[in-house]
């Protein structure tokens, strides 16, 4: 591309001219001008303000969440809100809601790399980052809302002091392997795809002790073909691995409530319908940390209006998903003519929480709606917009199911109404802080756009003249 | 490869760099069909052909992934009978002992976690990384290979090495210039 054409071409690659392949990088950028862009922002001496900001409210915020753990630990699970019949509220609505987080990770870096969906080069490393704090901020609920959490390794099949092992056929032992196995699994596929990139960070350092950390962390990668022969097929391996898992994860945290007997939990559509609300509510939160982050590093190059375009359509499908498993729950709850199971979905629209039922219906079926219309999906402000109300209305998807269902039980005479204690809102505000400073720490400390996957994708610039 | 003179310092390998994935790939052919066995290409992000054209055999990887899948597999089933069957039979809902469909979830789980921890570890040791030093990395030239710089790099063990027949070799097939990495 002659430096006299960039001018002319268009910065919007949104087109959908079939005859036309839009590109996946910006015209203008070549090999060095990519690893220029994504290392300068972990090389400069000073992010943006707007980092410092962020970092500031977002440690604050981890530090509430540490105060709040050690008085819950300190004092016992009674700080909380829940009792009978509630016993669970904010701590499992907010681990479904970040397990579902992370999945849009994945399947940004396994399902669409087995698809060969080039453009998800240019968003899948940030994204795989979502992944593993959001599941780190996951493994925070179960984990305190054991009450005695030094007993917690009685989870995990060791021999332990009362000979005993555990109950393989519960499904709450069945979600501490799958988000464990996600967990570690996610780890493995994000920092080999770290390798090359932390090669050449480590390769353009300046200190000495840049030169060190990152020398460590980059394993000692040379670009060797023979290593990347298999590095690409261990990669795939990986992706193919992860597919299944991803979809096993939130079914298996669907188990959790399918698998009891109580109305409004006992329904076998609960898998799938929690991996699409899972997909879209990470989907969501990709985009609610993309659009920023290529503004304010200047990554609009690589992650052009056609990824957030692209995403932005996955989450009009994924919403409509959830929308039709709303409308399918409330017909199943009619046709299979049990009262209980009826009365339990008409006091989800309107008995007392019909508020956070329609907060959910409003977020999660009617703002998606927007993005049938392409002036919407590339509008950055409008994107921003609705994947804050997705993320919204994910929460209050958990916080519906499970405390609708808990305070109308069988009995009306152990029916009872929830209410979050200051310590449950704390800890839930400061899971985000958690969340993000991780975030943060990693786009300042880590390049942030996987560039040897974005080369790949990129023309190979012209050949020399020959002779 | 030929004796060196003790007063020269001690050559690891030519280094040749290229202009571009296309000449790249050209020249690999042009080493491999010359009968260069220790050589090597150091490239900034995969390049399609190139494993064909250096005559790479494909990476046993898969096997190993499979038999450790297979391994959580029979692992994780064996575990979860032994443990809620025979060890320390639990009464639940008066289900079998060994209720087999309660059982594969885990079982799925120890699938995936062996078989992608083996996978990550297994491309690992295959390529002997962790690796701090390499000879290469003396090179200054070398430290664009992870940004946009194309190599190409033989050993001076190789049998056919010859400092100045390797060179002209790798000229011919159009570097854009060699050099030699001390080690």
């Amino acid at each position: 591309m002659g430096v006299a054409t960039i001018g002319r071409v268009s910065r919007d690659n949104t087109s959908t001219d079939p005859k036309v392949r839009a590109p996946l990088v910006l015209p203008g950028n070549d090999y060095a001008s990519i690893t220029d862009k994504v290392c300068s922002i972990v090389e400069t001496p000073r992010p943006p303000k707007a980092w410092y900001v962020a970092f500031c409210i977002a440690a604050s915020l981890t530090g509430v969440l540490g105060a709040v753990v050690v008085y819950l630990i300190t004092t016992g699970v009674g700080v909380w809100g829940l009792n009978k019949p509630i016993s669970w509220g904010f701590d499992i609505t907010n681990f479904v809601f970040w397990v579902g987080i992370g999945h849009a990770g994945t399947l940004i870096s396994a399902i669409l790399y087995l698809f060969r969906q080039k453009w998800r080069t240019g968003i899948n490393r940030f994204a795989e980052a979502m992944t593993i704090f959001a599941v780190i901020c996951a493994l925070l609920f179960p984990g305190i809302h054991v009450g005695r959490i030094w007993l917690e390794y009685w989870i995990a099949p060791l021999p332990n002091q009362m000979s005993m092992w555990p109950n393989f056929r519960s499904p709450l032992l069945w979600d501490f392997f799958a988000v464990g196995t996600y967990f570690t699994v996610s780890l493995c596929f994000w920092y080999m795809g770290l390798i090359p990139d932390l090669a050449t960070v480590r390769d353009r350092a300046q200190g000495k002790v840049r030169q060190i950390a990152y020398g460590i962390l980059a394993l000692g990668w040379t670009g060797s073909n023979r290593h990347w022969h298999r590095y690409e097929r261990a990669y795939l391996l990986l992706a193919a691995l992860a597919t299944p898992l991803v979809l096993s994860v939130h079914s298996i945290v669907s188990f959790d409530f399918a698998t009891s007997m109580l109305p409004g939990w006992h329904a076998t559509i609960f898998p799938p319908y929690f991996v699409a609300g899972a997909i879209f509510g990470g989907f969501a939160m990709v985009l609610l940390l993309a659009v920023p982050c290529r503004q304010w590093f200047g990554l609009k190059d690589v992650i052009t209006p056609r990824h957030l375009e692209n995403m932005c359509k996955i989450v009009l499908a994924t919403g409509m998903m959830v929308g039709y498993a709303y409308a399918i729950e409330f017909f199943i709850a009619w046709y299979s003519g049990n009262p209980t199971e009826g009365f339990v979905f008409i006091n989800r629209a309107f008995g007392p929480y019909a508020w956070a039922y329609w907060t959910m219906v409003f977020c999660n079926v009617a703002t998606p709606q927007v993005f049938w219309s392409r002036r919407a999906r590339s509008n950055p402000w409008i994107i921003f917009g609705v994947a804050l109300c997705v993320n919204v209305g994910m929460w209050f998807e958990r916080f519906v199911i499970i405390v609708t269902t808990l305070s109308r039980d069988f009995l009306p005479s152990s029916w009872n109404s929830y209410t979050p204690t200051w310590v449950e809102i704390a800890t839930l505000a400061g899971s985000f802080g958690l969340f993000f400073t991780l975030f943060l720490l990693f786009l300042r400390f880590l390049p942030m756009v996987a560039m040897a996957e974005v080369k790949a994708i990129m023309p190979a610039p012209h050949d020399p003249v020959r002779r | 490869m030929k004796p060196v003179p003790a007063d020269q310092p001690k050559v690891w390998g030519l280094l040749a760099e290229f202009a571009n994935p296309a000449d790249l790939k050209e020249a690999a052919e042009a080493i491999r069909n010359a009968g260069y066995t220790r050589w090597d290409a150091h490239t900034p992000f995969p390049v399609h052909g190139l494993d064909h054209a250096m005559g790479i055999k494909p990476t046993r990887l898969p096997y190993v992934v499979l038999a450790a899948a297979l391994t959580g597999a029979v692992g994780g089933l064996l575990m979860q009978w032994w443990m809620n069957a025979i060890d320390y039979p639990i009464i639940i809902s008066g289900k079998p002992f060994n209720s087999l469909p309660a059982d594969i979830p885990v079982t799925f789980e120890l699938t995936v976690l062996l078989a992608s921890l083996t996978a990550f570890v297994g491309m690992l040791i295959a390529n002997a990384l962790p690796r701090f030093h390499h000879p290469l990395f003396a090179s200054a030239p070398f430290r664009r290979v992870t940004t946009d710089a194309f190599f190409l790099a033989i050993e001076a063990e190789d049998p056919r090495f010859d400092l100045a027949e390797t060179k002209t070799l790798l000229l011919g097939a159009r570097a854009t210039r060699v050099f030699p990495v001390e080690g």
